[in-house]
């Protein structure tokens, strides 16, 4: 069935005129109506403007218009809730933004769609993208297609899980402390975090400005490796967006990994790390050696400090970038006798839980007082944590760990201790805060339930190509990823 | 470790966050834990550090000062919650 192809298989076929676009859309369409009543990765859909997207595809592709210039021509490709797209709903999984529909594109979708693809859907999310299980959404959850009594991660959840339940070809997620690895690892999928400034943040709805990146959701790397290329690129409107050249990255997986080094940080493989997670992750590391890569064992000094560095300056960050939802110019409004008033009802009305939670914790550690104890403190060991990895990267070419210390949870398990749940990210924290690139594959599975594991690459900054490869190798010479949820 | 003390009536009316008194209470104490294990920065000496604010080694950007396109007015007041004469209706601010 179409929807159940790869972003390479799809191409191809849509190249040949085997198929339509059109009769792709349609299937991914068709399978939404089917699953996505259990899964709910959509909190809205627009099969209309899909299909109306997929017939200007096909058109294209009737002129034989598609090859290099438009990668992605007549691929259906699902976008996380937090992405402006131009008159499409722009709620970032929340009550706050009301009936908001964008009056522009971000410039992620923008290239989206001049590459050609179709790009569609509102995946469901945690609100403002604060959360780990998505069960933070104000529009209700989302289930991980592998168990619909488990979370499917989050923020992305909704992302990650319509890739995984295959109502779409790729999806668009975004990552500020793992919000796309995590999912990726517990709906088995490939999630990629790039480099931060390596994809412009332009029409991404801030979370925390100096941490937050767009990334891809697909079924492989070849396929994140595509989109990555089409995503990347320094931006005029994005001033954090770097001017580094963008290589061909799919053209980079050649197979042959031959003598790079793999870091196991010491660090990352101990307390709390279940032992099913852990015997997959060591698994890989002897799939790894056994296609000529050196494992070498390196330290991470300071990541025991990153979920707390993390916990300062994001929702730190995060308290400024919610200003501006005030209900004067959009969204939902709750009136106030004063200005004052107004605001404070409308947010105390409109946000939920977690991102109150978010909002006091930055307010306070940024407040006058405590802004040196907290802020400023957690910005130095930001440079320690930061410092650890290139020091790393001068030894090896990549890192490996386990993406989360366990599999998917069940819903509700972790919703009631804000600062457990903050503990699933300990292992996707830092590579944000050092603004490194990273990927989860798939390497296996737990045994009862079948659920997902993740393996976690870190790489370079700018270094996806060498990421990417690396990932690809190990890949190719599994089965994992070949592997597909039964909704039930 | 000592759960740390938030004013969060205080802190919330800096981030105009109106919280009912049950929010005030559950959110002090969720915090309080929070701010209890981010307590464990202090093991650090950081002395001589340099903060970094963002990953990236760029600075300041700056363009010439020229008018560019952007968003139309219309398009900017189509989701204000109260608008009237091309303007957003707010509550009065000056007596």
């Amino acid at each position: 069935m179409l929807n159940q192809l790869t972003i390479s298989e799809l191409a191809a076929k849509l190249a040949k005129r085997e198929v339509s676009a059109r009769e792709a859309m349609q299937s991914c369409l068709d399978q939404i109506a089917r699953v996505d009543g259990k899964i709910h990765a959509f909190i809205s859909h627009d099969p209309a403007d899909a299909l109306a997207q997929a017939d200007a595809a096909d058109k294209l592709l009737a002129q034989g218009g598609s090859g290099d210039s438009r990668p992605l021509l007549g691929i259906p490709i699902a976008i996380k809730d937090v992405l402006a797209v131009k008159n499409q709903p722009l709620n970032c999984g929340s009550k706050i933004l009301g009936n908001f529909i964008s009056p522009y594109d971000a410039t992620a979708v923008e290239k989206l769609k001049a590459a050609g693809a179709i790009g569609f859907g509102r995946c469901n999310m945690d609100e403002f993208a604060m959360g780990s299980s998505t069960e933070n959404s104000a529009f209700g959850l989302t289930r991980n297609p592998w168990d619909t009594t488990r979370i499917p991660g989050g923020s992305s959840g909704g992302s990650a899980a319509a890739v995984a339940a295959d109502e779409c070809i790729a999806s668009l997620g975004s990552d500020t402390g793992g919000s796309i690895r995590q999912p990726a690892a517990l709906c088995g999928c490939v999630g990629l975090k790039p480099t931060y400034g390596r994809v412009s943040r332009y029409g991404l709805v801030a979370f925390a400005s100096s941490l937050d990146q767009i990334g891809p959701f697909t079924k492989n790397v070849r396929d994140s490796a595509t989109l990555l290329g089409v995503l990347s690129g320094v931006d005029s409107r994005d001033s954090t967006s770097v001017p580094e050249p963008v290589p061909d990255y799919a053209a980079a997986l050649d197979g042959n990994i031959k003598g790079m080094k793999l870091g196991l940080p010491k660090e990352y493989m101990i307390g709390g790390l279940d032992v099913e997670v852990k015997a997959a992750v060591d698994t890989a590391v002897k799939q790894y050696e056994k296609l000529g890569a050196e494992i070498v064992e390196i330290s991470l000094p300071h990541t025991d400090y990153a979920a707390a560095t993390y916990y300062i300056i994001a929702p730190a960050e995060a308290s400024a970038n919610l200003a501006r939802f005030d209900g004067i110019r959009y969204g939902a409004r709750v009136d106030g006798a004063d200005p004052i008033e107004l605001y404070c009802r409308t947010r105390g009305a409109g946000f939920g839980a977690e991102v109150k939670r978010r909002i006091i914790l930055g307010t306070y550690v940024l407040s006058s007082g405590y802004y040196d104890a907290y802020y400023l403190r957690a910005q130095k060991v930001r440079t320690l944590i930061r410092n650890d990895f290139l020091k790393a990267f001068e030894k090896v070419d990549a890192i490996v760990t386990p993406t989360t210390p366990t599999a998917a949870f069940r819903i509700g398990e972790k919703f009631d201790d804000p600062l457990q749940m903050y503990l699933c990210d300990v292992f996707t924290l830092a590579c944000n805060l050092a603004g490194i690139c990273g990927v989860s594959v798939p390497c296996g599975f737990t045994k009862n339930p079948k659920l997902p594991i993740g393996l976690q690459l870190l790489g370079k900054p700018f270094g996806e190509e060498m990421l990417l490869k690396i990932a690809h190798a190990y890949e190719q010479s599994t089965a994992w990823h070949k592997e597909k949820a039964v909704v039930s | 470790m000592a759960a740390a003390e938030i004013d969060v009536k205080y802190v919330a009316h800096l981030a105009r966050l109106a919280l009912a008194p049950d929010e005030e209470i559950k959110l002090a104490a969720q915090l309080g834990n929070i701010l209890g294990y981010i307590e464990k920065l202090r093991e650090l000496d950081v002395s001589g550090v340099e903060p970094t604010a963002h990953a990236v080694p760029m600075v300041n950007l700056t363009r010439a000062d020229e008018i560019r396109p952007s968003l139309a007015h219309e398009d900017a007041l189509r989701n204000a919650p109260r608008q009237a004469n091309g303007l957003f209706i707010v509550p009065k601010i000056v007596e």
